[in-house]
Protein backbone atom coordinates (compact mmCIF):
# COMPACT_ATOMS: atom_id res chain seq x y z
CA UNK A 1 0.00 0.00 0.00
CA UNK A 2 0.80 3.39 -0.74
CA UNK A 3 -0.38 6.62 0.70
CA UNK A 4 -1.04 9.61 -2.27
CA UNK A 5 -2.38 12.65 -2.06
CA UNK A 6 -3.47 14.34 -5.36
CA UNK A 7 -6.21 17.02 -6.29
CA UNK A 8 -8.81 15.61 -8.93
CA UNK A 9 -10.93 18.26 -10.65
CA UNK A 10 -9.82 20.59 -7.63
CA UNK A 11 -10.41 18.65 -5.11
CA UNK A 12 -8.08 17.18 -2.45
CA UNK A 13 -8.10 13.03 -2.41
CA UNK A 14 -5.88 11.43 -0.06
CA UNK A 15 -5.77 7.48 -0.19
CA UNK A 16 -4.04 4.71 0.97
CA UNK A 17 -3.94 2.26 -2.13
CA UNK A 18 -2.14 -0.94 -3.53
CA UNK A 19 0.96 -0.15 -5.62
CA UNK A 20 -0.61 -1.88 -8.43
CA UNK A 21 -4.05 0.65 -8.77
CA UNK A 22 -3.99 1.84 -12.66
CA UNK A 23 -5.36 5.50 -12.30
CA UNK A 24 -8.67 4.65 -14.18
CA UNK A 25 -9.34 2.32 -11.23
CA UNK A 26 -8.45 4.83 -8.90
CA UNK A 27 -11.14 7.53 -10.47
CA UNK A 28 -13.68 5.18 -11.37
CA UNK A 29 -14.00 2.62 -8.42
CA UNK A 30 -12.07 4.46 -5.38
CA UNK A 31 -13.89 8.32 -6.32
CA UNK A 32 -16.86 6.98 -8.47
CA UNK A 33 -15.64 9.46 -11.04
CA UNK A 34 -17.31 7.23 -13.53
CA UNK A 35 -17.28 9.57 -16.76
CA UNK A 36 -13.96 7.97 -17.45
CA UNK A 37 -14.28 4.96 -19.75
CA UNK A 38 -11.88 1.82 -20.83
CA UNK A 39 -12.45 0.59 -24.16
CA UNK A 40 -9.45 -1.25 -25.17
CA UNK A 41 -7.15 -1.14 -22.24
CA UNK A 42 -3.34 -1.00 -24.18
CA UNK A 43 -3.58 2.85 -24.87
CA UNK A 44 -5.12 2.73 -28.47
CA UNK A 45 -8.37 4.04 -28.13
CA UNK A 46 -8.49 7.01 -26.25
CA UNK A 47 -11.45 6.44 -23.93
CA UNK A 48 -9.46 6.70 -20.94
CA UNK A 49 -8.11 9.83 -21.30
CA UNK A 50 -7.39 12.71 -18.75
CA UNK A 51 -5.35 15.32 -18.21
CA UNK A 52 -2.38 14.66 -15.84
CA UNK A 53 -0.94 17.96 -14.89
CA UNK A 54 -2.93 19.60 -17.99
CA UNK A 55 -1.16 16.63 -20.25
CA UNK A 56 -3.32 13.96 -21.68
CA UNK A 57 -2.81 10.95 -20.81
CA UNK A 58 -4.30 7.35 -20.82
CA UNK A 59 -5.48 6.57 -17.21
CA UNK A 60 -5.23 2.75 -18.28
CA UNK A 61 -1.37 3.12 -18.73
CA UNK A 62 -0.81 5.63 -15.78
CA UNK A 63 -0.02 3.54 -12.12
CA UNK A 64 -2.17 5.40 -9.84
CA UNK A 65 1.08 5.92 -7.54
CA UNK A 66 2.81 8.06 -10.26
CA UNK A 67 -0.17 10.59 -9.92
CA UNK A 68 0.71 11.49 -6.28
CA UNK A 69 1.00 15.25 -5.77
CA UNK A 70 -0.49 16.21 -9.26
CA UNK A 71 -3.52 17.73 -10.74
CA UNK A 72 -5.88 15.29 -12.39
CA UNK A 73 -8.63 16.96 -14.40
CA UNK A 74 -11.60 14.31 -15.92
CA UNK A 75 -15.02 15.17 -17.63
CA UNK A 76 -16.35 15.47 -14.69
CA UNK A 77 -14.31 18.65 -13.34
CA UNK A 78 -15.06 20.50 -17.18
CA UNK A 79 -18.75 21.65 -15.77
CA UNK A 80 -19.23 24.60 -13.64
CA UNK A 81 -22.43 24.08 -11.31
CA UNK A 82 -24.69 23.09 -14.43
CA UNK A 83 -22.78 25.27 -17.20
CA UNK A 84 -21.44 22.74 -19.49
CA UNK A 85 -17.65 23.24 -20.94
CA UNK A 86 -18.17 24.74 -24.62
CA UNK A 87 -16.90 21.58 -25.86
CA UNK A 88 -19.51 19.38 -23.93
CA UNK A 89 -22.00 22.32 -25.31
CA UNK A 90 -20.51 21.94 -29.00
CA UNK A 91 -19.96 18.03 -29.00
CA UNK A 92 -24.31 18.06 -28.39
CA UNK A 93 -24.56 20.85 -31.01
CA UNK A 94 -22.86 19.33 -33.57
CA UNK A 95 -23.64 15.63 -33.46
CA UNK A 96 -20.29 14.86 -31.93
CA UNK A 97 -21.31 11.69 -30.37
CA UNK A 98 -24.31 8.85 -30.78
CA UNK A 99 -23.32 6.23 -27.86
CA UNK A 100 -21.11 8.35 -26.20
CA UNK A 101 -18.51 5.76 -24.45
CA UNK A 102 -15.46 7.46 -26.52
CA UNK A 103 -16.99 11.38 -25.87
CA UNK A 104 -14.85 11.72 -22.58
CA UNK A 105 -11.97 10.82 -23.97
CA UNK A 106 -12.54 13.12 -27.38
CA UNK A 107 -13.44 16.10 -25.28
CA UNK A 108 -10.48 15.64 -23.08
CA UNK A 109 -8.20 15.19 -25.63
CA UNK A 110 -9.61 18.21 -27.64
CA UNK A 111 -9.44 20.04 -24.00
CA UNK A 112 -5.85 19.40 -23.79
CA UNK A 113 -5.14 20.90 -27.47
CA UNK A 114 -6.88 24.00 -27.11
CA UNK A 115 -5.61 24.82 -23.58
CA UNK A 116 -2.10 24.45 -25.72
CA UNK A 117 -3.23 25.87 -28.96
CA UNK A 118 -6.82 27.91 -28.50
CA UNK A 119 -6.94 28.05 -32.79
CA UNK A 120 -5.87 25.04 -34.24
CA UNK A 121 -5.96 24.39 -38.11
CA UNK A 122 -8.06 21.73 -39.14
CA UNK A 123 -5.26 19.15 -39.79
CA UNK A 124 -3.72 20.36 -36.16
CA UNK A 125 -7.19 19.47 -34.94
CA UNK A 126 -7.17 16.17 -36.94
CA UNK A 127 -3.33 15.03 -35.95
CA UNK A 128 -4.10 15.73 -32.48
CA UNK A 129 -7.30 13.93 -32.32
CA UNK A 130 -5.75 10.95 -34.11
CA UNK A 131 -5.50 8.37 -31.04
CA UNK A 132 -8.92 8.60 -30.09
CA UNK A 133 -11.18 6.25 -32.01
CA UNK A 134 -14.70 6.30 -32.37
CA UNK A 135 -16.85 3.73 -33.53
CA UNK A 136 -20.24 5.29 -34.06
CA UNK A 137 -20.02 8.92 -35.26
CA UNK A 138 -17.65 9.24 -37.40
CA UNK A 139 -14.68 11.48 -37.24
CA UNK A 140 -16.36 14.36 -39.18
CA UNK A 141 -18.60 15.94 -37.02
CA UNK A 142 -16.24 15.20 -33.81
CA UNK A 143 -13.94 17.60 -35.69
CA UNK A 144 -16.79 20.12 -36.55
CA UNK A 145 -17.38 19.84 -33.12
CA UNK A 146 -13.62 20.70 -32.07
CA UNK A 147 -13.59 23.46 -34.47
CA UNK A 148 -17.30 25.24 -33.52
CA UNK A 149 -15.61 25.97 -30.24
CA UNK A 150 -11.81 26.88 -31.61
CA UNK A 151 -13.78 29.17 -33.82
CA UNK A 152 -15.76 31.20 -31.13
CA UNK A 153 -19.28 29.84 -32.13
CA UNK A 154 -20.26 27.76 -29.13
CA UNK A 155 -21.63 29.81 -25.98
CA UNK A 156 -22.82 28.13 -22.62
CA UNK B 1 -2.37 -6.68 -12.89
CA UNK B 2 0.34 -8.29 -11.20
CA UNK B 3 1.17 -7.30 -7.61
CA UNK B 4 4.98 -5.77 -6.96
CA UNK B 5 6.50 -3.12 -4.82
CA UNK B 6 6.77 0.54 -6.35
CA UNK B 7 9.70 2.76 -5.15
CA UNK B 8 10.19 6.31 -6.27
CA UNK B 9 14.11 7.58 -5.69
CA UNK B 10 14.95 10.79 -5.35
CA UNK B 11 18.11 11.00 -7.10
CA UNK B 12 20.19 8.50 -9.80
CA UNK B 13 22.58 7.13 -7.17
CA UNK B 14 19.36 5.45 -5.70
CA UNK B 15 18.21 4.67 -8.36
CA UNK B 16 21.24 3.05 -9.19
CA UNK B 17 21.60 1.40 -5.97
CA UNK B 18 18.26 -0.04 -6.02
CA UNK B 19 18.88 -1.80 -9.56
CA UNK B 20 22.10 -3.32 -8.08
CA UNK B 21 20.55 -4.56 -5.25
CA UNK B 22 17.72 -5.92 -6.68
CA UNK B 23 18.94 -6.71 -10.79
CA UNK B 24 16.53 -9.50 -12.55
CA UNK B 25 13.89 -8.71 -9.66
CA UNK B 26 13.32 -5.07 -10.83
CA UNK B 27 12.29 -2.57 -13.73
CA UNK B 28 12.87 1.20 -14.05
CA UNK B 29 9.24 2.50 -15.13
CA UNK B 30 10.03 5.77 -17.37
CA UNK B 31 6.96 6.83 -19.44
CA UNK B 32 4.80 3.16 -18.49
CA UNK B 33 3.79 2.89 -21.91
CA UNK B 34 5.56 -0.43 -22.97
CA UNK B 35 6.31 -1.58 -19.80
CA UNK B 36 2.97 -1.33 -18.25
CA UNK B 37 1.21 -3.46 -21.32
CA UNK B 38 3.93 -5.80 -20.73
CA UNK B 39 3.44 -5.94 -17.03
CA UNK B 40 -0.67 -6.35 -17.67
CA UNK B 41 0.28 -9.16 -20.26
CA UNK B 42 2.33 -10.79 -17.47
CA UNK B 43 5.00 -11.12 -20.10
CA UNK B 44 7.45 -8.96 -17.45
CA UNK B 45 7.03 -9.69 -14.17
CA UNK B 46 9.10 -7.03 -11.79
CA UNK B 47 9.09 -7.47 -8.02
CA UNK B 48 10.40 -4.11 -7.34
CA UNK B 49 8.89 -0.99 -10.06
CA UNK B 50 11.43 1.85 -10.00
CA UNK B 51 9.75 5.05 -10.88
CA UNK B 52 11.89 7.50 -12.33
CA UNK B 53 9.67 10.21 -12.39
CA UNK B 54 11.45 12.59 -9.43
CA UNK B 55 14.55 12.33 -11.90
CA UNK B 56 12.25 14.51 -14.74
CA UNK B 57 14.25 17.36 -13.39
CA UNK B 58 17.73 16.38 -13.41
CA UNK B 59 19.62 18.25 -16.16
CA UNK B 60 21.67 14.75 -17.29
CA UNK B 61 18.22 12.90 -17.94
CA UNK B 62 15.80 15.36 -18.95
CA UNK B 63 17.32 18.46 -21.24
CA UNK B 64 18.33 18.35 -24.66
CA UNK B 65 22.16 19.60 -24.90
CA UNK B 66 23.69 21.25 -27.85
CA UNK B 67 27.21 20.57 -28.22
CA UNK B 68 29.29 19.94 -31.70
CA UNK B 69 26.50 17.56 -31.86
CA UNK B 70 23.95 17.11 -29.62
CA UNK B 71 22.84 14.93 -26.48
CA UNK B 72 19.27 14.01 -25.35
CA UNK B 73 18.26 13.13 -22.22
CA UNK B 74 17.28 9.70 -21.63
CA UNK B 75 13.57 10.94 -19.99
CA UNK B 76 12.81 13.36 -22.93
CA UNK B 77 9.57 12.77 -24.03
CA UNK B 78 8.88 11.93 -27.53
CA UNK B 79 6.48 14.77 -27.44
CA UNK B 80 9.51 17.36 -25.87
CA UNK B 81 11.97 15.96 -28.92
CA UNK B 82 9.38 16.38 -31.49
CA UNK B 83 8.48 20.00 -30.02
CA UNK B 84 11.83 20.87 -29.32
CA UNK B 85 13.60 24.38 -31.38
CA UNK B 86 16.72 22.77 -31.50
CA UNK B 87 15.80 19.64 -32.67
CA UNK B 88 14.03 20.69 -35.02
CA UNK B 89 16.85 23.25 -36.37
CA UNK B 90 19.70 20.81 -35.92
CA UNK B 91 17.75 17.63 -36.36
CA UNK B 92 14.97 17.69 -38.48
CA UNK B 93 15.29 13.78 -38.97
CA UNK B 94 14.61 13.59 -35.27
CA UNK B 95 11.94 15.90 -35.24
CA UNK B 96 10.05 13.73 -37.85
CA UNK B 97 10.40 10.78 -36.60
CA UNK B 98 9.15 11.46 -32.98
CA UNK B 99 5.66 12.93 -34.73
CA UNK B 100 5.52 9.92 -36.39
CA UNK B 101 5.30 7.36 -33.55
CA UNK B 102 1.48 7.03 -31.82
CA UNK B 103 -0.59 9.61 -30.79
CA UNK B 104 -0.18 12.49 -29.09
CA UNK B 105 -0.59 11.19 -25.65
CA UNK B 106 1.62 8.16 -25.92
CA UNK B 107 3.91 10.33 -27.11
CA UNK B 108 3.66 12.80 -24.41
CA UNK B 109 4.02 10.10 -21.72
CA UNK B 110 6.64 7.93 -23.58
CA UNK B 111 10.22 8.32 -23.32
CA UNK B 112 13.42 8.51 -25.32
CA UNK B 113 15.28 5.86 -23.04
CA UNK B 114 12.03 3.88 -23.02
CA UNK B 115 11.80 4.14 -26.82
CA UNK B 116 15.28 2.02 -27.30
CA UNK B 117 15.25 -0.35 -23.89
CA UNK B 118 11.52 -1.61 -24.98
CA UNK B 119 13.49 -2.68 -27.89
CA UNK B 120 10.47 -3.72 -29.91
CA UNK B 121 11.29 -3.51 -33.79
CA UNK B 122 8.51 -1.84 -35.03
CA UNK B 123 9.55 0.71 -32.88
CA UNK B 124 10.13 4.65 -35.12
CA UNK B 125 13.06 5.61 -33.37
CA UNK B 126 15.47 2.83 -33.41
CA UNK B 127 16.14 3.41 -37.11
CA UNK B 128 16.41 7.09 -37.68
CA UNK B 129 18.99 6.94 -34.25
CA UNK B 130 21.08 4.39 -35.65
CA UNK B 131 21.31 6.16 -39.03
CA UNK B 132 22.73 8.80 -36.97
CA UNK B 133 25.23 6.87 -35.34
CA UNK B 134 23.81 7.36 -32.19
CA UNK B 135 25.65 6.31 -28.96
CA UNK B 136 23.72 5.07 -25.85
CA UNK B 137 25.36 6.51 -22.29
CA UNK B 138 24.54 4.35 -19.17
CA UNK B 139 25.56 4.06 -15.87
CA UNK B 140 25.24 1.50 -12.76
CA UNK B 141 26.60 1.66 -9.22
CA UNK B 142 30.09 0.43 -10.52
CA UNK B 143 30.34 3.17 -13.73
CA UNK B 144 29.26 4.26 -16.93
CA UNK B 145 30.31 3.12 -20.93
CA UNK B 146 29.07 3.92 -23.60
CA UNK B 147 27.17 1.22 -25.78
CA UNK B 148 27.08 2.20 -30.33
CA UNK B 149 23.11 1.77 -30.44
CA UNK B 150 24.12 -0.33 -33.55
CA UNK B 151 25.46 -2.72 -30.87
CA UNK B 152 22.45 -2.57 -28.56
CA UNK B 153 19.64 -4.12 -29.97
CA UNK B 154 19.92 -8.36 -29.78
CA UNK B 155 16.65 -9.85 -30.12
CA UNK B 156 12.58 -8.73 -29.85
CA UNK B 157 12.45 -7.17 -26.85
CA UNK B 158 16.21 -7.89 -25.77
CA UNK B 159 19.27 -5.46 -25.80
CA UNK B 160 22.86 -5.35 -24.47
CA UNK B 161 21.77 -3.74 -21.21
CA UNK B 162 22.73 -5.43 -17.80
CA UNK B 163 19.70 -5.26 -15.45
CA UNK B 164 21.94 -2.85 -13.12
CA UNK B 165 22.07 -0.61 -16.08
CA UNK B 166 20.67 3.13 -16.96
CA UNK B 167 20.57 4.97 -20.06
CA UNK B 168 20.82 8.21 -19.14
CA UNK B 169 21.75 9.78 -22.65
CA UNK B 170 21.94 9.83 -25.55
CA UNK B 171 25.18 11.41 -28.01
CA UNK B 172 24.72 12.13 -31.31
CA UNK B 173 28.05 12.67 -32.65
CA UNK B 174 27.92 15.61 -35.55
CA UNK B 175 27.22 15.21 -39.27
CA UNK B 176 29.45 16.35 -42.41
CA UNK B 177 28.54 19.60 -44.34
CA UNK B 178 26.02 18.26 -47.47
CA UNK B 179 24.43 15.16 -45.22
CA UNK B 180 20.80 14.47 -46.25
CA UNK B 181 18.48 12.44 -44.08
CA UNK B 182 15.01 10.74 -44.37
CA UNK B 183 12.92 8.94 -42.21
CA UNK B 184 9.46 7.28 -43.91
CA UNK B 185 7.34 5.15 -42.21
CA UNK B 186 4.74 3.25 -44.70
CA UNK B 187 1.56 2.42 -42.71
CA UNK B 188 -1.57 1.85 -44.94
CA UNK B 189 -4.25 1.60 -42.77
CA UNK B 190 -4.00 4.44 -39.69
CA UNK B 191 -1.80 6.99 -39.22
CA UNK B 192 -1.47 6.01 -35.39
CA UNK B 193 -0.19 2.68 -35.56
CA UNK B 194 3.31 1.02 -36.25
CA UNK B 195 4.73 1.26 -39.30
CA UNK B 196 4.89 -1.87 -41.73
CA UNK B 197 7.85 -0.86 -42.69
CA UNK B 198 9.64 2.02 -41.83
CA UNK B 199 12.74 3.46 -43.44
CA UNK B 200 15.46 5.60 -42.39
CA UNK B 201 18.29 6.95 -44.30
CA UNK B 202 21.26 9.15 -44.52
CA UNK B 203 23.60 10.36 -47.27
CA UNK B 204 27.01 12.37 -47.25
CA UNK B 205 28.18 14.01 -50.10
CA UNK B 206 31.46 15.38 -51.56
CA UNK B 207 30.55 17.27 -54.38
CA UNK B 208 28.27 14.43 -56.86
CA UNK B 209 30.19 11.35 -54.83
CA UNK B 210 28.77 9.61 -51.79
CA UNK B 211 31.47 9.66 -49.19
CA UNK B 212 28.84 8.33 -46.47
CA UNK B 213 25.76 6.55 -46.29
CA UNK B 214 23.54 5.09 -43.41
CA UNK B 215 20.30 3.03 -44.18
CA UNK B 216 18.18 1.48 -41.42
CA UNK B 217 14.89 -0.67 -41.47
CA UNK B 218 12.15 -0.65 -38.64
CA UNK B 219 9.47 -3.45 -38.31
CA UNK B 220 11.47 -5.62 -40.67
CA UNK B 221 13.68 -8.17 -38.98
CA UNK B 222 13.82 -9.18 -34.84
CA UNK B 223 15.28 -5.91 -34.27
CA UNK B 224 15.32 -2.58 -35.69
CA UNK B 225 17.62 -3.32 -38.59
CA UNK B 226 20.75 -1.58 -40.05
CA UNK B 227 21.95 -2.33 -43.80
CA UNK B 228 25.67 -2.29 -44.39
CA UNK B 229 25.09 -3.81 -48.12
CA UNK B 230 23.23 -0.61 -49.06
CA UNK B 231 25.51 1.18 -47.32
CA UNK B 232 28.88 -0.20 -49.04
CA UNK B 233 26.85 -0.26 -51.99
CA UNK B 234 26.26 3.42 -52.31
CA UNK B 235 29.57 5.00 -50.80
CA UNK B 236 31.92 6.19 -53.45
CA UNK B 237 29.51 6.01 -55.83
CA UNK B 238 27.22 9.10 -57.52
CA UNK B 239 24.10 9.39 -56.59
CA UNK B 240 22.06 7.97 -60.05
CA UNK B 241 18.61 6.78 -60.22
CA UNK B 242 20.34 3.21 -61.39
CA UNK B 243 22.61 3.12 -58.22
CA UNK B 244 19.88 4.18 -56.00
CA UNK B 245 17.94 1.22 -57.57
CA UNK B 246 20.43 -1.04 -57.12
CA UNK B 247 21.43 -0.34 -53.48
CA UNK B 248 17.90 -0.57 -52.16
CA UNK B 249 17.38 -3.91 -53.74
CA UNK B 250 20.27 -5.31 -51.71
CA UNK B 251 17.47 -4.93 -48.74
CA UNK B 252 15.08 -8.11 -50.07
CA UNK B 253 17.88 -10.06 -49.14
CA UNK B 254 18.15 -8.56 -45.58
CA UNK B 255 15.17 -8.06 -44.31
CA UNK B 256 12.96 -10.95 -42.12
CA UNK B 257 9.85 -9.44 -41.48
CA UNK B 258 7.20 -11.07 -40.00
CA UNK B 259 3.43 -11.69 -41.32
CA UNK B 260 0.85 -9.70 -39.38
CA UNK B 261 -2.38 -7.60 -40.32
CA UNK B 262 -0.02 -4.78 -41.54
CA UNK B 263 0.90 -7.09 -44.18
CA UNK B 264 2.31 -10.56 -45.55
CA UNK B 265 6.32 -11.68 -45.56
CA UNK B 266 6.34 -10.53 -49.36
CA UNK B 267 4.14 -7.31 -49.05
CA UNK B 268 6.66 -6.32 -46.65
CA UNK B 269 9.67 -7.30 -48.26
CA UNK B 270 8.31 -5.54 -51.70
CA UNK B 271 7.71 -2.42 -49.68
CA UNK B 272 11.06 -2.19 -48.28
CA UNK B 273 12.92 -2.09 -51.29
CA UNK B 274 10.28 0.68 -52.39
CA UNK B 275 10.89 2.70 -49.15
CA UNK B 276 13.98 2.61 -49.04
CA UNK B 277 14.73 3.78 -52.96
CA UNK B 278 13.04 6.83 -52.21
CA UNK B 279 13.96 7.54 -48.53
CA UNK B 280 17.55 7.02 -50.34
CA UNK B 281 16.65 9.61 -52.93
CA UNK B 282 15.05 11.99 -50.79
CA UNK B 283 18.33 12.07 -48.38
CA UNK B 284 20.37 13.06 -51.44
CA UNK B 285 17.82 15.46 -52.52
CA UNK B 286 18.64 17.10 -49.00
CA UNK B 287 22.05 16.42 -49.18
CA UNK B 288 22.48 18.51 -52.51
CA UNK B 289 20.60 21.23 -50.86
CA UNK B 290 22.16 21.41 -46.99
CA UNK B 291 23.91 23.80 -45.15
CA UNK B 292 25.61 21.48 -42.60
CA UNK B 293 22.93 20.92 -40.64
CA UNK B 294 21.73 17.28 -40.43
C1 LIG C 1 -0.99 2.51 -28.22
C2 LIG C 1 0.48 2.53 -28.48
C3 LIG C 1 0.94 2.80 -29.76
C4 LIG C 1 2.30 2.85 -30.02
N1 LIG C 1 2.70 3.14 -31.29
C5 LIG C 1 4.03 3.29 -31.54
C6 LIG C 1 4.48 3.71 -32.81
O1 LIG C 1 3.70 3.96 -33.73
N2 LIG C 1 5.82 3.83 -33.00
C7 LIG C 1 6.72 3.59 -32.00
O2 LIG C 1 7.90 3.78 -32.21
N3 LIG C 1 6.31 3.18 -30.79
C8 LIG C 1 5.00 3.04 -30.54
N4 LIG C 1 4.59 2.65 -29.30
C9 LIG C 1 5.60 2.22 -28.31
C10 LIG C 1 6.06 3.34 -27.46
O3 LIG C 1 6.79 4.25 -28.21
C11 LIG C 1 6.91 2.74 -26.36
O4 LIG C 1 6.02 2.07 -25.50
C12 LIG C 1 7.68 3.80 -25.61
O5 LIG C 1 8.69 4.33 -26.42
C13 LIG C 1 8.30 3.28 -24.35
O6 LIG C 1 8.79 4.39 -23.63
P1 LIG C 1 8.33 4.61 -22.12
O7 LIG C 1 9.04 5.81 -21.63
O8 LIG C 1 6.85 4.62 -22.01
O9 LIG C 1 8.97 3.32 -21.48
P2 LIG C 1 8.45 2.33 -20.29
O10 LIG C 1 7.19 1.74 -20.70
O11 LIG C 1 8.46 3.11 -19.02
O12 LIG C 1 9.63 1.32 -20.31
C14 LIG C 1 9.84 0.43 -21.40
C15 LIG C 1 11.07 -0.43 -21.09
O13 LIG C 1 12.24 0.37 -21.10
C16 LIG C 1 12.90 0.34 -19.85
N5 LIG C 1 13.45 1.67 -19.65
C17 LIG C 1 12.77 2.86 -19.74
N6 LIG C 1 13.63 3.89 -19.58
C18 LIG C 1 14.86 3.35 -19.38
C19 LIG C 1 16.17 3.91 -19.14
N7 LIG C 1 16.37 5.22 -19.09
N8 LIG C 1 17.19 3.06 -18.99
C20 LIG C 1 17.01 1.71 -19.03
N9 LIG C 1 15.80 1.13 -19.25
C21 LIG C 1 14.75 1.94 -19.42
C22 LIG C 1 11.84 -0.11 -18.85
O14 LIG C 1 12.40 -0.73 -17.73
C23 LIG C 1 11.03 -1.06 -19.70
O15 LIG C 1 11.67 -2.30 -19.78
C24 LIG C 1 3.23 2.60 -28.99
C25 LIG C 1 2.76 2.32 -27.69
C26 LIG C 1 1.41 2.29 -27.43
C27 LIG C 1 0.95 2.01 -26.05
S1 LIG D 1 -8.74 2.32 -22.50
FE1 LIG D 1 -6.99 3.49 -22.26
S2 LIG D 1 -6.49 4.01 -24.26
FE2 LIG D 1 -8.10 2.59 -24.57
S1 LIG E 1 -19.88 7.83 -29.95
FE1 LIG E 1 -19.89 5.69 -29.82
S2 LIG E 1 -17.80 5.23 -29.92
FE2 LIG E 1 -17.81 7.31 -30.28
Amino acid sequence: MKPIQLRVNGQAVERDIPDNTLLIDLLRNGLDLTGTKEGCSVGVCGACTVLLDGQPVSSCLTLAVTADGCEVTTIEGLTEGDRLHPLQKAFIDYGGFQCGICTPGQIMSAKALLDENPHPSKDEIQSWMMGNLCRCTGYYKIIESIQAVADGKVST
Amino acid sequence: MITFEYVEPESLEEVLALLEQHGEDAKVLAGGTGLINLMKQRLVQPAYLIGLRQLAHSPELAEIRPNSGLTIGALCSHRTIETSALIQHRLPLLATTFRHVASVRIRTAATLGGSLAHADPNQDPPPALLVLDARLRVQSHHGEREIELSDFFVDYYETALEPEELITTVIIPPQPADTGTAFLKFLPQTHDDYATIAVAALVSLDGDTIIRARLALGAAAATPLRVRAVETALRGQAPTPQVIHAAAALVAEEVDPLADFRGSVEYKRDMAVVFTQRAIEQAVTQARGASGNV
